[in-house]
């Protein structure tokens, strides 16, 4: 039995005449089914989501590198306005990106349903009988051979089954047809495509991933309280995060100096760290390419830099601000930016500015510069600024940036007061008496993601399916072969051998060869052995 | 201590003078081969041919390939040893796989291609690719070194992984086979012009196997260079997974890879598609390869993404 194909698919063989029934309304309905379901459509689909995926590559998306679409939008609020209404900045959550999906995908399940219950029907029917005119076939060769003809038609028998051939045994001869395999396996890699999207369509909803920096001797506990942010799926209930609490014990650097190009070169990152569950406390490592698994999420380590210990005292002697601040590193050898925020304890609000050089080393102009991401010359600048900070009106705030605009500068820049600068343990008067600050300690921080993504097992599972199904099916061949033995006058018996492909067949001349040839030894060796 | 990492560049040179001649006289052949009538082919496997009982079947009959051919083939095969010690020569200086960057990359994929197109001869003639080949090979390898070298440097945290042997690799593996997929679909868009023009019987066409053998060929290659990829983009996946905490994230690479995916899988559904088969589907394999060399080029070093480790 033939595998079911769309009515436009083309097996390499020469083209039949195709007929055109007249239609009724259920003609026209089966008309357009077939037609969403046939190769033709499918094929322009897979090229418009090729083409559909393009734009994806071309404007910064909001998924994958969400400060690239804002700075687009600064840059030109324009075409920002009509980009974003045609939904370019999301480009694979887009109407038109879905709708070809959807649509592939509809056309996909038309064709492979049909084509799964024909398969399973094959499976079950003996191959079609030997044709009456076998000579006709191209690919034919006849024998003349001595001997017996009953003998002949069991080695025919034997012969096919040996090379892979299902076999239906016909008195005059055999029929045989082999790469069933083939035809289920493009099924199983069709369905395993249909599996990736069921499961991104169940699973993606009980996803959530937070970020959150974590800074040396700091426990982070795993409530939702506690991410700097995060992203939940539709049905995330914070009853899925799990109670654990961790601790980042030590985070270590690696770095080489490459004396040629002047740059250090980052060998390994590793953070130390101490989980605790209701199992108890367990020493874990976390590092670049080898996450943290805790309780079905996994913990990834993204980033990581200094957090300068700053301690602000009042000019009464008392202590408005002692905390480790983590600062975002600006380039490879870690120059950082960091904000710190007082907005109580001293005359005005303040907030601190601040620059911070592992390796510093003074420029011409007077600047600093850091030659190296580990701490050989630690030393921390800061501007001061003084007014509101803007934190009473109840809006949440950026903790990483300042704004500046109701605040005066009371250090650097224009207003002639120096910036202050301070070394590891040293400490520098506020300007206007305000007080004093005091670079304390020098801790390290990481930030982590934490991941949980039911979707990983499922989608891992189709893609097995989908790279086994590919490689069975497009390197099994399937094709049929008949042997006829007819008793001639005499002694003399006439065998027909013919192969026929389905579907392209390169190999289908060597594989007649090999079948009369398997055929004669395998006789010759009862001939012996008998 | 010897420093293989020059050593290497010499030896990419050397890999290009060669490839060089051999592409010159890859040349002379195709014009020889317009240029007289072409050796009478030999019939092989007689078909219809009786085999009596135990009887052998005769080996396919290799059609004669020309001097020039022979030494053509001959030097690139020579101008692969120098190229494989140059990769080598690199990985040893960087103590690694030598695939860790563009110009690692391109290193290794064009030693691919070259091996693949030489170890292909030897189960199908088809020589009058080499020009084709060759001279692909050396326009890379020369872009390459010109404009991607970069010094030896140790792998960044987050290229540290088996991962980084194993998806690059069949990328670049993949990339070879789509190479000489689009080459012969080329061939097989101009033998297929002559064909429909009736000039079939021009001097260097006769010398080609028909447009639809050509397509075969192309075809085969293709379906090989897709599941390689197909394994690539699984294998990205599983890194990015560990790597990047995610599987899949339409950074600028992955779009582009799933372009390609996709385009190629339009490539086979095209061959079996009525009104499809032949041209059509040529054009879309050379299409695909194209996207390719852009995901390779442009989208390496122009776009922004998560790949940047061209280390330019």
């Amino acid at each position: 039995m033939e595998p079911l194909r769309p009515s436009d698919f083309h097996d390499g063989q020469p083209e039949r005449p195709v007929e055109q029934p007249r239609l009724g309304l259920t003609g026209w309905g089966r008309f357009l089914w077939r037609q969403l379901s046939s190769m033709r459509t499918a094929l322009a689909l897979l090229l418009l989501l090729a083409l559909a995926a393009i734009p994806g590559s071309l404007v910064p998306q909001r998924s994958s590198n969400p400060n690239g679409v804002i700075q687009f939008q600064r840059n030109d609020p324009e075409l920002f306005d009509v980009l974003d209404r045609l939904q370019l900045f999301d480009t694979f959550g887009s109407f038109w990106f879905s709708a070809i999906y959807l649509l592939l995908f509809i056309s996909l399940i038309g064709c492979i349903l049909p084509r799964t219950a024909h398969h399973l029907k094959a499976l079950r029917q003996p191959p079609p009988v030997i044709p009456k005119r076998l000579e006709r076939l191209e690919h034919y060769r006849v024998e003349s051979m001595s001997g017996d003809a009953q003998s002949l038609r069991d080695t025919a028998r034997a012969v096919m089954k040996k090379s892979g051939y299902r076999i239906r045994p016909q008195d005059d001869g055999v029929a045989g047809e082999r790469g069933y395999l083939r035809e289920t396996a493009n099924l199983v890699f069709h369905f395993a495509l249909v599996g990736i999207l069921v499961a991104l369509g169940l699973g993606t909803g009980f996803k959530y991933q937070g970020q959150r920096v974590i800074v040396e001797g700091q426990t982070f506990a795993n409530q939702l309280t506690s991410y700097d942010s995060f992203n939940p799926g539709r049905f995330f209930t914070e009853g899925a995060l799990a109670p654990y609490a961790m601790t980042l014990d030590r985070f270590d650097p690696t770095y080489q100096f490459d004396v040629t190009s002047g740059r250090a070169n980052p060998l390994d990152f590793e953070a130390f760290v101490t989980v605790r569950d209701a199992t108890g406390a367990t020493s874990k490592s976390i590092k670049v390419n080898a996450p943290l698994a805790i309780d079905g999420t996994s913990v990834y380590l993204l980033g990581n830099g200094f957090a300068p210990w700053i301690t602000v005292t009042s000019p009464d002697g008392d202590v408005v601000f002692s905390q480790p601040v983590a600062f975002l590193p600006q380039d490879s050898n870690l120059t950082s930016l960091g904000i710190v925020k007082i907005p109580d304890g001293l005359d005005s609000q303040l907030g601190l500015l601040g620059f911070f050089y592992p390796s510093a080393i003074a420029l011409d102009s007077g600047a600093f510069t850091s030659i190296y991401p580990e701490p050989e010359q630690p030393l921390l600048t800061f501007n001061v600024f003084s007014g509101d900070l803007g934190l009473n009106e109840g809006v949440p705030r950026n903790m990483y940036s300042l704004d500046t605009e109701s605040l005066t500068q009371i250090s650097g820049g224009d207003t002639g007061v120096d910036s202050l600068v301070m070394g590891l343990g040293d400490s520098a008067e506020l300007p206007a008496g305000l007080g004093s600050v005091e670079f304390t300690a020098l801790p390290r921080f990481v930030s982590v993601d934490i991941h949980r993504d039911p979707t990983k097992l499922p989608v891992a599972l189709s893609a097995t399916f989908i790279m086994a199904g590919l490689v069975v099916g497009l390197f099994v061949t399937r094709r049929r072969a008949w042997i006829r033995v007819t008793q001639g006058t005499g002694q003399k018996v006439s065998v027909e051998f013919a192969v026929l492909a389905r579907g392209d067949d390169p190999g289908l001349a060597t594989a007649l060869d090999r079948l009369v040839l398997d055929f004669s030894q395998e006789y010759e060796s009862k001939l012996t052995s008998s | 201590m010897i420093d293989f990492a020059s050593l290497s560049l010499l030896g990419v040179y050397s890999t290009m003078l060669v490839y060089t001649a051999s592409f010159l006289f890859f040349t002379f052949d195709l014009a020889k081969r317009s240029a007289t009538e072409p050796a009478p082919a030999v019939v092989s496997v007689g078909a219809g041919a009786g085999v009596e009982p135990g009887g052998s079947v005769p080996a396919p009959a290799i059609p004669r390939s020309g001097g020039y051919q022979r030494i053509a083939t001959t030097l690139l095969a020579l101008g692969l040893v120098l190229h494989l010690l140059a990769t080598l020569a690199r990985g040893i200086a960087g103590s690694r796989v030598p695939w860790a960057n563009m110009f690692e990359f391109g290193l290794t994929a064009t030693a691919l291609i070259v091996m693949v197109f030489l170890g292909s001869l030897f189960w199908s003639d088809h020589g009058y690719l080499g020009a084709f080949v060759s001279g692909f090979v050396l326009l890379a390898l020369g872009i390459v070194t010109v404009n991607f070298y970069v010094d030896v440097v140790p792998l960044p945290p987050a290229l540290q992984s088996a991962w980084l042997v194993i998806h690059v690799f069949v990328a670049s593996l993949a990339t070879a086979f789509f190479a000489l997929g689009a080459g012969l679909s080329i061939f097989q868009l101009i033998r297929a012009r002559f064909e429909a023009r009736g000039m079939a019987k021009a001097r260097l066409m006769r010398t080609l196997p028909s447009s639809a053998v050509l397509e075969s060929l192309a075809y085969r290659l293709n379906v090989i260079g897709f599941v390689l990829w197909t394994f690539t983009l699984i294998a990205g996946a599983i890194w990015a997974e560990r790597a990047w905490g995610r599987y899949w994230g339409w950074d600028t690479k992955e779009v582009w890879t799933f372009i390609i995916w996709v385009l190629f899988a339009g490539y086979i559904h095209a061959r079996a598609t009525r009104g499809w088969r032949g041209s059509r589907s040529a054009i879309l394999a050379i299409i695909g390869f194209g996207a390719v060399i852009f995901n390779y080029t442009v989208v390496n070093t122009v776009f922004t993404g998560l790949h940047s480790y061209s280390g330019l």
